[in-house]
């Protein structure tokens, strides 16, 4: 042993995983021989490296997803569309982008004014937001489906079954915090609806589903006794922001709430730097 | 274009092996390995030629990552970094139903440092300096982090507790 290094802990860590040098290996295999505890501890150590490597080999062997694809990848960069923005991206991107611009509904000042209304929406999904406002907002079991919690799974999920990327703004400058959200069923197709509430716990929605006529149009006001409604229609999907509360703190949350969408699509036409 | 994809695409199966251990999602890691290479291409450039490349591109999926966690860790008080883990328990897997211990639960129990250590070394076969540069910590830290990972496994994998107790809803 005369000139030898003693054993240390990264020897019997890279003798686990396999990386000394032949010469090392001996020394190593003599001092395990004399150690009877760190031995045991090498053994139990390699099985579990095995055993993981065992348990995650499946994902390495499965066939790439079309999406994953270099070319595909670089072809939706050049495209200047809405990407998968509702997916874990949303919250993904706006790190990679918040990283830089720092995301923040306030720091977005410049907000592009609506188009004149190129069709007028029909009602239908107003009164059906209303009516899932109404039926859920008073729940107080189960208002949501999927609480904030697992935001990302609820926003992938919803924007799924929807077939179009969806985001759950950040109202937390309108003093609204996400509570949730669920799947609601809208004519024959899926529906979102988000919830959110305030300090005071007071309650609002945004409903959001494909599929009405319009590419674009104006907010539209729309009061039911105490609840009012603002609606619009923007890239093929409708929304409709819900809530009790006066028709010019509404009509500050779902501007927020446009911005934020129109924000998002920007930034996913940006490529996301 | 060509260049770029005969590249990157090798890298794939790991990535998304890592991305899966880390999230435990097939949807969620996909999505993590897209942005992981959205963000390789788009500065695709300025990387260093000789630099490497694995562990360029493991680096950003771990970075976007933990950006995620940190995200949803700051979104509210009752959302904490166990919300997003716990997402990974799977009770689907079969030697569960046996009583087997399963060695993804005994990865949970260990904090994130130690967690990507472990799949960085143990099953993606990067070596210890090119685990160092994806963490950006000394080599030595990457082996203590090891050891004590394993540590942590060990204990888990034989008693069935974590060594620090986790709360587990």
């Amino acid at each position: 042993m005369t000139g030898q290094r003693p054993i240390g802990e990264d020897d019997l860590q890279a003798y686990v995983d396999g990386r000394l040098t032949p010469e090392r290996k001996v020394s190593v295999e003599a001092y395990l021989k004399a150690n009877e505890a760190a031995a045991f501890r090498t053994v139990a150590d390699r099985d579990h490296r095995e055993a993981l490597r065992a348990r995650l080999a499946f994902k390495a062997n499965e066939p790439i997803p079309a999406r994953l694809r270099v070319a595909n990848i670089m072809a939706e960069r050049r495209r200047p569309a809405i990407r998968h923005l509702g997916t874990i991206a949303a919250a993904v991107s706006w790190l990679i982008a918040g990283g830089v611009l720092g995301w923040s509904a306030n720091q977005w000042i410049a907000s592009p004014r609506l188009a004149p209304p190129a069709v007028l929406a029909s009602n239908t999904a107003t009164l059906s937001a209303i009516a899932a406002y109404r039926t859920y907002v008073v729940e107080t079991a189960h208002p949501v489906e999927v609480r904030a919690d697992q935001e990302a799974h609820l926003v992938q999920w919803l924007s799924r079954r929807l077939g179009k990327p969806l985001l759950a703004p950040d109202l937390s400058q309108q003093g609204y915090q996400l509570m949730g959200g669920r799947l609601l069923p809208a004519e024959g197709k899926p529906a979102a609806l988000f919830m959110y509430d305030d300090a005071q716990g007071t309650r609002l929605t945004l409903y959001v589903r494909p599929g009405d006529e319009g590419d674009q149009t104006a907010f539209r006001f729309e009061a039911q006794g105490d609840v009012s409604a603002f609606s619009w229609i923007d890239q093929g999907l409708s929304y409709v922001v819900t809530a009790k509360t006066d028709r010019s703190r509404l009509l500050g949350t779902a501007e927020a709430v446009y911005r934020q969408l129109e924000q998002g699509s920007s930034e996913s036409r940006k490529g996301k730097l | 274009m060509e260049e770029i994809a005969t590249l990157l695409e090798p890298h794939i199966p790991a990535l998304r092996r890592y991305a899966w251990a880390l999230l435990r999602d097939d949807d969620m890691a996909d999505d993590l390995v897209q942005d992981t290479l959205e963000r390789a291409i788009s500065r695709w450039h300025s990387r260093r030629r000789d630099g490497d490349l694995k562990a360029w591109l493991f680096t950003i999926e771990r970075n976007l990552f933990l950006n995620l966690l940190r995200q949803r860790t700051s979104r509210g008080p009752h959302v904490g970094e166990e919300a997003l883990e716990n997402v990974a328990l799977d009770a689907g897997h079969p030697d569960a139903a046996l009583g087997a211990r399963d060695v993804l639960a005994g990865l949970d129990t260990l904090p994130e440092e130690q967690r990507s250590v472990l799949l960085l070394v143990g099953v993606e076969d990067l070596s210890y300096d090119e685990v160092a540069k994806v963490l950006d910590v000394p080599v030595g830290t990457v082996m203590s982090r090891l050891s004590r990972g394993r540590e942590k496994l060990r204990q888990y994998m034989e008693t069935g507790r974590a060594m620090v107790l986790r709360r587990v809803k």
